[in-house]
């Protein structure tokens, strides 16, 4: 079965994340495909490859890079929701005009459709949140 | 059709529990993740809430809520799920309505 | 094949983004020809009153975009009649949002539609996707 997830929070501050790396483990383990995993709102700051987290404590970020790399899964961060909360690729920062960007490896920017289309073309959308 | 609900939030901190209660239909299944697994343990308020609603499925998240240190403590006729058992929830249902 | 598209909105506006980043998502699905619905849920049906006013909190007031939505094809707006009994609100509270219908030599239409919870229970259970924010 085709599954697409839609993740609503940041890393650290809500469990949401956490328990979709989880779910997407489990649902990869049961041979099931992840179609799309689209993060919006303040889940776009799961894409940061900025994060230093304590040693002892996950890297979220690289959770889910090691995620996309063995599964070729497809990490969609939100354009709109990224631009607004400074969240941008090379090729945002070149077009901008800005000093840097942050977006990890692994995860590619794109706009609100890639949802609709991972909604309409998934047999199962679950969201995580706040 | 029947939906799978999932519901991440306390019962004790907001009405999410509630408002899924509200509208789950008979047939469906509510799964109570994240903070929501407080909503299973027994002697608590809302525990009648449950035992009294006939015709839905309740489960928990047994990684949150041992996480949390409640797995000894849930009531009777919630069934414990591992992630795994989460994804074989939302396969079975026809789509699922999280409750943020 | 047309997917039934279901939008729930259950927070209310400006307190945290999550009402106005929705919207975000309604217009761009619009696009997307699928059988959309929104339902306005608990305090999500903040989001729908009239006389909104956020000069003074220096954000954006996008209570006006709700009226443009049935420009967009999006006409199935489902309210919740407990959820304004519970808040004191009635129908009369709400922005009254319409929609046209080309079928019909464009007579303008309503598109809220308030339904119980039991009804609303049943609008839900027939959906392919649900969008949660």
């Amino acid at each position: 079965m085709k599954i697409s997830l839609q993740i609503n929070e940041g890393p650290y501050q809500h469990q949401a994340s956490d328990s979709a790396i989880q779910f997407t483990k489990a649902a990869l383990a049961k041979g099931h495909e992840i179609f799309r995993v689209f993060f919006y709102h303040d889940g776009v700051n799961n894409a940061t490859r900025l994060a230093i987290p304590p040693q002892d404590d996950r890297n979220i970020t690289e959770q889910w890079v090691a995620l996309q790399k063995e599964h070729n899964l497809d990490l969609v961060v939100c354009i709109a929701a990224a631009q607004r909360r400074g969240m941008i690729d090379e090729d945002e920062m070149k077009r901008q005009g800005k000093d840097a960007n942050n977006i990890s490896e692994g995860f590619r920017i794109s706009g609100l459709g890639q949802l609709i289309e991972a909604g309409i073309e998934a047999d199962r959308l679950v969201v995580f949140g706040a | 059709m029947s939906l799978l609900h999932t519901v991440n939030k306390s019962p004790f901190e907001s009405n999410t529990f509630d408002a899924c209660l509200g509208l789950a239909k008979s047939g469906s299944t509510i799964l109570l993740i994240e903070d929501g697994v407080y909503a299973a343990t027994t002697g608590n308020s809302v525990a009648d809430k449950i035992k009294n609603t006939t015709g839905i499925n309740f489960c928990v998240l047994g990684p949150d809520a041992q996480a949390r240190g409640i797995q000894g403590k849930l009531a009777e006729g919630i069934k414990v799920v591992d992630y795994e058992g989460f994804v074989d929830l939302v396969a079975e249902h026809d789509a699922v309505q999280a409750w943020l | 094949m047309v997917k039934k598209f279901m939008y729930i909105n259950r927070k209310a506006p400006y307190g945290t983004i999550y009402a106005l980043e929705s919207l975000e998502v309604v217009l761009i699905g619009a696009a997307f020809d699928q059988d959309v619905s929104l339902a306005f849920i608990g305090d999500g049906v903040y989001q729908l009153t009239k006389g909104q006013d956020t000069k003074a909190i220096g954000q954006k007031n996008f209570s006006t975009v709700y009226m443009a939505l049935g420009d967009y094809d999006v006409n199935k707006i489902y309210v919740e009649k407990e959820s304004l009994e519970e808040r004191g609100l009635t129908l009369d509270d709400l922005q009254h949002l319409v929609w046209e219908d080309e079928d019909e030599d464009w007579a303008e239409k309503d598109s809220i539609r308030l339904v119980s919870r039991a009804e609303l229970s049943d609008v839900l259970d027939e959906q392919d996707v649900l969008l949660s924010f």
